[in-house]
């Protein structure tokens, strides 16, 4: 009985070890990157100007928003010779909300001059160590912190998607078109508002089904919610709804690789979403992405910073006028003639000729 | 071998064998195991801030393992404990910011509220099994979504479409700038001291009372305990309710203490699920949950510290973390073990 127990114990071992081989290999791709990482304080920081950044819980690589805010900073540090690590540029994940505080904390004590707290959960934790260290420069992202050393920077979500709206309305055969958002708050409600009077402006009968899912980090919410839209007869999606909007892609894929033929779209959103959408090499589902332009907006402070001339306490907005917000290469997907609408809006909002609503009508 | 001997040794031996197969995945995987476990002690011991942060993440497993093990020494299976900690955390934030008192009346109150927020989640469990004898596990799993939804909607609610909560009142913050200031501006705050008061409390109603051993005797038999003119229905509905007093104090030590607010989630917190295990490391005594809720909680705030210091992705240190509660928890086997390896020197 004893022998039989211990002979568990073994193969627990064993398949524990070879489970984790296996998990081994996949990760290590990523081992070159990290390298710079781990030789942490060989490097001295060298009057070079380091920055980094914190990510919400939907994590450096969702394809979204938060990876946007990380690929500006790498742009920048490779344009300012940098290197990931120490005195460079780096980045820190949240697991959970739990974890800005500490995050934050991590890596101002290790020194980096400008930090990012990327998405609006992060207020309280940045106010807070905004006063605790009252000489360190930092930035939030989609949210507003009132502190002389934070530069609050935010989005015209709303002209960007009425872009959006503009295209979904035209392109769409069935005269439905849906949004699924993540959760209800104001960033998202301003894509919501403006992809509704995008759509309406070109046709005000369209037939627009909205969609909160709740939660940012749920692909299988976001495929599920997909599908009722597109069974329902809807054609072209916009999602708001990061790593959730992901569900969305998988399953206008699925349908589209199931009959070619069919009109099935998404619209991305925050980066190019182009390579999510690939069915295979003549079909992509991708119509166009609404693109915010995070990176630029954290090159834009990190050099300002850099130059001495950090917009601490101000709040820095970026719209359609800034090139803040725009559409993504549709490569091909969207006809000329939809284009030219779309350019039309474009200066209309730009010049201010026409506002688009921050909240959605109830 | 003697027990004693023994009883030291399972849990160390398993640590150790739980830390050299999380080296093997970070040398698998292409990471220096030694600085990784460097970082790792560095993130819980490494400075003031890191130990107070490293207290202020125990705080709350100690509460939901308390609820879990109070509810395991009756009998039942309190799975509900994320739930009730969610009550709690929102009657405390509610009370926290809405009513306006001086702070000797105003932090036991939302103390309470927290308390008796939780105390009716589990009731209700209790009151269903007691009543019409629905399984606790279901009841409770189900109350578990009920309560993650009805305190995103209340929030929603009471904030006019927000997702937080306003800040809890200075007089109701279980933060004290005190031990911020020892602890380098550390989230420390006075939960711990409440959480081990807590410890008393649980070892005192289940060792020192007549009701507490009654509690016992139900979770040991009740048949032979109804044979014996206890109330099986009413220790039952007790024992639900008082493991959750325990876990709507822990979202207090979230709502006034950690977070100093409430705000939408889009999923459990984990810390009552967390409790589980934790109740079952410390094999449910008062005492027992403390280190197991110490454990739990010095490697979950530790590991933040890892990709941070020595460059490991969150992924590995998941695994690497996981591992090594997963070998604390298989101690069975080591112990048996090392009373085969005690029984062949006897033989000799």
């Amino acid at each position: 009985m004893k022998k039989r127990k211990f002979g568990l114990l073994i193969s627990t071992v064993v398949a524990a070890g070879a489970i984790l081989a296996a998990c081994g290999s996949d990760d290590d791709k990523d081992t070159s990157n990290n390298d710079t990482a781990s030789d942490k304080g060989k490097e001295e920081a060298g009057g070079d100007f380091s920055l980094a950044m914190v990510t919400d819980v939907g994590g450096v690589d969702d394809k979204s928003f938060n990876q946007s805010a990380w690929e500006g900073i790498q742009e920048w540090g490779a344009e300012n010779g940098l290197k990931k690590g120490e005195g460079g540029f780096d980045y820190l994940q949240s697991a959970s909300d739990a974890d800005y505080n500490s995050n934050l904390n991590n890596l101002i004590r290790r020194d980096f001059d400008l930090v990012f707290g990327v998405g609006y959960m992060m207020d309280d934790a940045i106010s807070e160590i905004a006063s605790e260290n009252p000489d360190k420069m930092i930035s939030i992202i989609d949210s507003t912190v009132d502190a002389p050393n934070v530069a609050s920077i935010l989005f015209k979500e709303q002209e960007g998607a009425f872009l959006a709206g503009v295209v979904a309305a035209s392109m769409s055969e069935s005269g439905k078109i849906g949004f699924v958002g993540g959760a209800e708050i104001p960033v998202i409600e301003r894509f919501h508002a403006g992809f509704i009077e995008g759509a309406k402006a070109v046709n005000p009968d369209i037939e627009i089904q909205v969609k909160y899912t709740g939660v940012f980090d749920k692909p299988e919410q976001g495929k599920i919610t997909a599908n009722a839209m597109y069974s329902s007869g809807v054609d072209i999606i916009f999602h708001a709804a990061g790593a959730t909007g992901n569900g969305v892609f998988s399953e206008a894929k699925e349908r589209k690789a199931k009959n070619p033929d069919s009109n099935i779209w998404v619209i991305g959103v925050d980066a190019d979403q182009y390579e999510e959408g690939r069915v295979d090499d003549k079909n992509n589902i991708t119509l166009t992405s609404m693109l915010k332009g995070v990176g630029t907006a954290v090159k834009d402070v990190a050099d300002r910073a850099k130059a001495g001339d950090f917009p601490g306490g101000e709040t820095l907005v970026y719209g359609l006028a800034e090139d803040g917000v725009g559409l993504a290469d549709s490569r091909g997907a969207i006809p000329e003639d939809v284009l030219k609408t779309v350019e039309d809006y474009k200066a209309k909002i730009a010049s201010g000729e026409i506002k688009v609503s921050e909240k959605p009508a109830k | 071998m003697n027990s004693r001997v023994v009883n030291i040794l399972v849990p160390v031996i398993s640590i150790i064998i739980g830390l050299i197969v999380g080296a093997i995945v970070m040398l698998v995987s292409g990471y220096d195991p030694v600085q990784g476990y460097i970082a790792l002690w560095e993130g819980i011991f490494g400075d003031s801030y890191s130990i107070g942060n490293t207290i202020r993440q125990i705080t709350p497993y100690i509460l939901a393992g308390l609820a879990v093990a109070f509810a395991f020494r009756t009998g039942l299976f309190n799975i509900g404990v994320e739930g009730q900690l969610l009550m709690g955390w929102l009657a405390a934030a509610w009370v926290g910011y809405a009513v306006d008192l001086p702070r000797i009346i105003h932090l036991p109150l939302a103390l309470l509220a927290a308390a008796a927020a939780g105390a009716f989640w589990a009731f209700l469990v209790g009151f269903l099994k007691a009543r019409f004898n629905v399984h606790e596990v279901i009841s409770s799993i189900m109350l578990n979504y009920t309560a993650l939804y009805v305190m995103n909607a209340i929030i929603k609610q009471i904030t006019d479409g927000g997702y937080k909560t306003e800040t809890v009142a200075e007089t109701a913050t279980l933060r004290w700038q005190w031990l911020r200031d020892i602890t380098d501006n550390s989230s420390l705050h006075l939960g711990i001291i409440v959480a081990l008061l807590m410890v008393l409390l649980m070892w005192f109603i289940l060792e020192k009372t007549t009701r507490g051993y009654e509690l016992k005797s139900v979770g040991f038999n009740h048949h032979a305990s109804e044979y014996a003119g206890m109330s099986v229905k009413k220790n039952i509905i007790l024992a639900m309710t008082i493991s959750g007093v325990f876990a709507g104090l822990a979202g207090a030590m979230e709502a006034l203490g950690t977070y100093q607010n409430a705000s939408i989630k889009a999923a459990m917190s984990g810390i009552g699920f967390d409790g589980i295990a934790v109740a079952l490391l410390g094999a449910n005594t008062p005492l027992g949950v403390v280190f197991g809720a110490s454990l739990f909680g010095s490697l979950k705030y530790g590991a933040l510290n890892m990709p941070n210091a020595a460059g490991i992705p969150e992924e590995i240190v998941s695994i690497i973390i996981a591992l090594i509660i997963f070998f604390v928890a298989s101690g069975y086997i080591i112990r048996v073990v090392l009373e085969k390896m005690g029984k062949k020197k006897e033989a000799k």
